[in-house]
C-alpha cells in the first residue's frame, strides 16, 4: 500500500513538471494569437494576455488588403511546391543508381560527397558562384541550389537497398527498362521515405528567408518569410499601415506583424499534428545513417 | 571466378543507371567544389570587377588583417559565449525532459506533451524573432509577468539592452529545440530491455536509482554522440537567429562570426577579407569535429565516421 502511495506522489510530481513545460511552450504562442485578434490600440495599453479584451479582425483585414502579401504568399507556395518535387525526384534518381553495388564509380562519388558534409567553400565563394551563374535576383535560386542534398540521397539510398532485388529482376526479365523500374516499382514502394524527405524539405523551403536575404533584392521575388523579416526587423510595417488607412489608424505596426506571423505559421501548425509520425520517423532515419 | 568484362561493355550495360547518377555528381562538383576552389580569393585582393585568375596574390595579408581586427575578436567572443551557453543548457535540457516523459505513466498526457513540445521546432526563426519582439516588448507578456510578481518595478526593453542578448539567444534556442531534441533519447529509452527494470525492482531499487543505474547508462552511447556533434559546432553560430535578433543597439553582444562574415562580404563587398575569416573558422570547426570524434573513439570504441 505504502509503495503505491509513493508512486502516486511521484507521478503527480512528474505531471506537474511536464505540465509546466507544456504551458511554457503553449502560453507564449497563444499570447501571440490573442494579441493578433485584439484591437491594436487597445492592445498597446498592455494587459492583454490570455484572452482578447477587445476582439477585432481588423489586423487581418488590413494585412489582406496589402497587395505585396499575396505576391509573397504566391512565391512561397510555388517555390515550396516546385522545390520539394524537384528535390525528391532528383535525389531519388541519384539514390536509386547509388543503391546498386555494381555501379561504376560508386565509391568515388561517396567519397566526393562525404567531403562536402564536413567542409565547404563557405558563404562568400558560394555567393560569387551564384552570381556568375546568373542566379542573383532570379527565382531559380530557390530551386536549383536546393535540388540535391547528399544527406537526403544517403537516406534514400539506404531505403532503396532494402527493396528485394527479386522484384526488379522479374520486371527486367519481362523487358522493363531501368526508367520503367524506377518509376513504376521503386518509387511507389518508397512512399513512406519519400513523404518524410518531402516534409522536411517542404518545411525548410517554407521557413527559409536566408536565401532571399542573401541573393534576392527584388521585393517582388521575396517569399512571405522575407516579407515578414522586413516588417519585423526593418520596421516596414509602418509603411504597410500607411498604405492601408488614410484617416484613422485602427492598426499599429506591431499588430500587423502579429497578424502576418499567424497567417504565415498557420499552414504548418495545421498540417503538423497529422504528419507528426512522419517527422519523428524521419528524425530516426536520419540518425542511423551509414 | 568469372573474368571481368571490359570497361566499355560494363559501362554500356549500366548506361541508364549512369545517366541517373551523373546529374548528382555534376551538382556536387558545381555547387560544392567550385566554391571550395573559390576559397583562393582569401589569399588574393579580389574585387567585384576582377576574375579569380588575374587577381593580385597577397598571401596571408587578409589573415593578418583580421587577426588584428578588434571587431573580429568581438565576434569570436560572442560566438563562443553564446555557443557555450547553448551547450550548457541546451544539451542537458532534452535529456532531462526525455527522462521525465519516460517515467510518466499517463500515456495521453505524454503524447500531448510530445506533440506540443515538437511544435516550436517548426516555427521559422523569423516567426520566433517576431514573437520575441512581442514577448520582450516593454508592454509584452514577460514584463507584465515580472511586474505582477514584483521582480521588477519598471518595464525593461530587453532586445535593445546588450546585456540581455546572450541570455535571449541561448534561451530562445533552447525553447525552440528542447522538445525536438527528446526524440532520439526517447527512442533509445524505449529500446531498453524491460527485464532490467523488473530485476532492479526485485532487488529493491527505487525509481530514481533505476533511472541512474539503468536508463542513463543505457543511453550513454547516444549522449556521447550528441555531445561530439555539439562540441564540433562550437564556432558555428545560428545566422538565422542572429540576423533576426540583432539591433543596432545590441550589436556589441550580438555580432557573431557568421553575421560578421555576412556583413563584410555580402553587404560591404569585401570578398577576400570575409572569405579569409570564413576559411579560418571552418578549418577550426573541422579540427574540432575530428578531435572530438577521436576522443569518443578512444573512450567508447565507436565513432561517427
Amino acid at each position: 500500500m505504502r509503495k503505491n502511495y509513493g508512486e502516486r506522489v511521484f507521478q503527480a510530481f512528474l505531471w506537474l513538471l511536464v505540465g509546466f513545460f507544456s504551458l511554457l511552450v503553449l502560453l507564449p504562442v497563444w499570447n501571440i494569437v490573442v494579441l493578433s485578434l485584439n484591437d491594436a490600440n487597445d492592445a498597446a495599453k498592455g494587459g492583454v494576455t490570455l484572452w482578447p479584451r477587445a476582439f477585432s479582425l481588423e489586423n487581418y483585414k488590413v494585412v489582406f488588403q496589402y497587395p505585396q502579401i499575396f505576391n509573397s504568399f504566391w512565391i512561397s507556395i510555388s517555390k515550396t511546391f516546385l522545390g520539394v518535387t524537384t528535390h525528391v525526384l532528383f535525389c531519388s534518381m541519384v539514390a536509386y543508381a547509388m543503391s546498386k553495388k555494381h555501379l561504376m564509380g560508386r565509391q568515388w562519388f561517396i567519397r566526393l560527397g562525404i567531403v562536402t558534409m564536413f567542409f565547404g567553400g563557405g558563404l562568400i565563394p558560394s555567393f560569387l558562384l551564384m552570381k556568375s551563374l546568373g542566379l542573383l535576383d532570379n527565382y531559380l535560386i530557390y530551386i536549383i541550389p536546393a535540388v540535391f542534398s547528399f544527406y537526403d540521397m544517403i537516406i534514400l539510398m539506404n531505403f532503396f537497398r532494402e527493396i528485394p532485388d527479386s522484384l526488379e529482376e522479374s520486371a527486367a526479365i519481362d523487358g522493363a527498362s531501368t526508367y520503367y523500374i524506377f518509376w513504376r516499382i521503386i518509387l511507389p514502394l518508397s512512399m513512406p521515405v519519400l513523404a518524410t524527405i518531402a516534409l522536411f524539405n517542404g518545411v525548410g523551403q517554407w521557413n527559409d528567408y536566408m536565401t532571399a536575404k542573401i541573393y534576392i533584392n527584388n521585393p517582388d521575388l521575396h517569399p512571405v518569410q522575407m516579407f515578414l523579416y522586413k516588417i519585423i526587423v526593418q520596421e516596414e510595417a509602418s509603411k504597410l499601415n500607411h498604405a492601408a488607412s488614410v484617416i484613422v489608424m485602427p492598426t499599429t505596426a506591431r499588430s500587423l506583424q502579429l497578424a502576418t506571423m499567424v497567417i504565415t505559421t498557420a499552414p504548418i501548425v495545421m498540417v503538423y499534428p497529422f504528419l507528426q509520425k512522419y517527422f519523428v520517423k524521419g528524425m530516426m532515419v536520419g540518425s542511423v545513417k551509414g | 571466378m568469372v573474368p571481368q568484362r571490359p570497361f566499355w561493355e560494363r559501362w554500356k550495360k549500366q548506361a541508364a543507371l549512369q545517366s541517373f547518377v551523373w546529374p548528382g555528381i555534376l551538382f556536387i562538383l558545381i555547387f560544392s567544389y567550385i566554391p571550395m576552389y573559390g576559397i583562393v580569393i582569401a589569399f588574393q585582393d579580389y574585387t567585384v570587377v576582377d576574375q579569380i585568375s588575374n587577381s593580385k596574390w597577397v598571401g596571408l595579408d587578409k589573415f593578418a588583417a583580421f587577426l588584428n581586427d578588434q571587431q573580429f575578436w568581438r565576434a569570436v567572443g560572442n560566438t563562443i559565449a553564446i555557443s557555450i551557453g547553448k551547450l550548457a543548457i541546451g544539451f542537458p535540457a532534452p535529456i532531462i525532459l526525455a527522462l521525465l516523459l519516460n517515467e510518466l505513466r499517463a500515456r495521453r498526457f505524454k503524447k500531448f506533451t510530445q506533440t506540443v513540445s515538437y511544435l516550436p521546432h517548426f516555427l521559422s526563426w523569423v516567426i520566433l524573432g517576431g514573437m520575441l519582439v512581442s514577448w520582450l516588448a516593454t508592454d509584452g507578456i514577460l514584463n507584465q509577468l515580472l511586474m505582477a510578481l514584483g521582480v521588477i518595478q519598471k518595464p525593461i526593453a530587453y532586445l535593445v539592452k546588450p546585456d540581455y542578448y546572450w541570455a535571449i539567444a541561448v534561451l530562445s534556442e533552447v525553447w525552440k529545440e528542447m522538445g525536438w531534441g527528446t526524440i532520439l533519447y526517447l527512442a533509445a529509452m524505449s529500446g531498453i530491455d524491460p527485464t532490467l527494470y523488473e530485476a532492479a525492482k526485485v532487488d529493491g531499487a527505487k525509481r530514481l536509482q533505476q533511472v541512474w543505474h539503468i536508463t542513463l547508462p543505457s543511453i550513454r552511447g547516444i549522449i556521447a554522440l550528441m555531445l561530439v556533434l555539439a562540441v564540433g559546432g562550437l564556432l558555428g553560430s545560428n545566422l538565422d537567429q542572429a540576423l533576426v535578433l540583432q539591433r543596432p543597439l545590441n550589436l556589441k553582444k550580438s555580432e557573431v562570426i557568421d553575421s560578421f562574415v555576412f556583413k563584410l562580404g555580402i553587404q560591404q563587398g569585401d570578398f577576400s577579407y570575409a572569405t579569409a575569416v570564413g576559411l579560418f573558422t571552418s578549418v577550426i570547426a573541422l579540427g574540432l569535429i575530428l578531435f572530438t570524434n577521436f576522443v569518443t573513439r578512444k573512450l567508447n570504441d565507436r565513432s561517427i565516421f
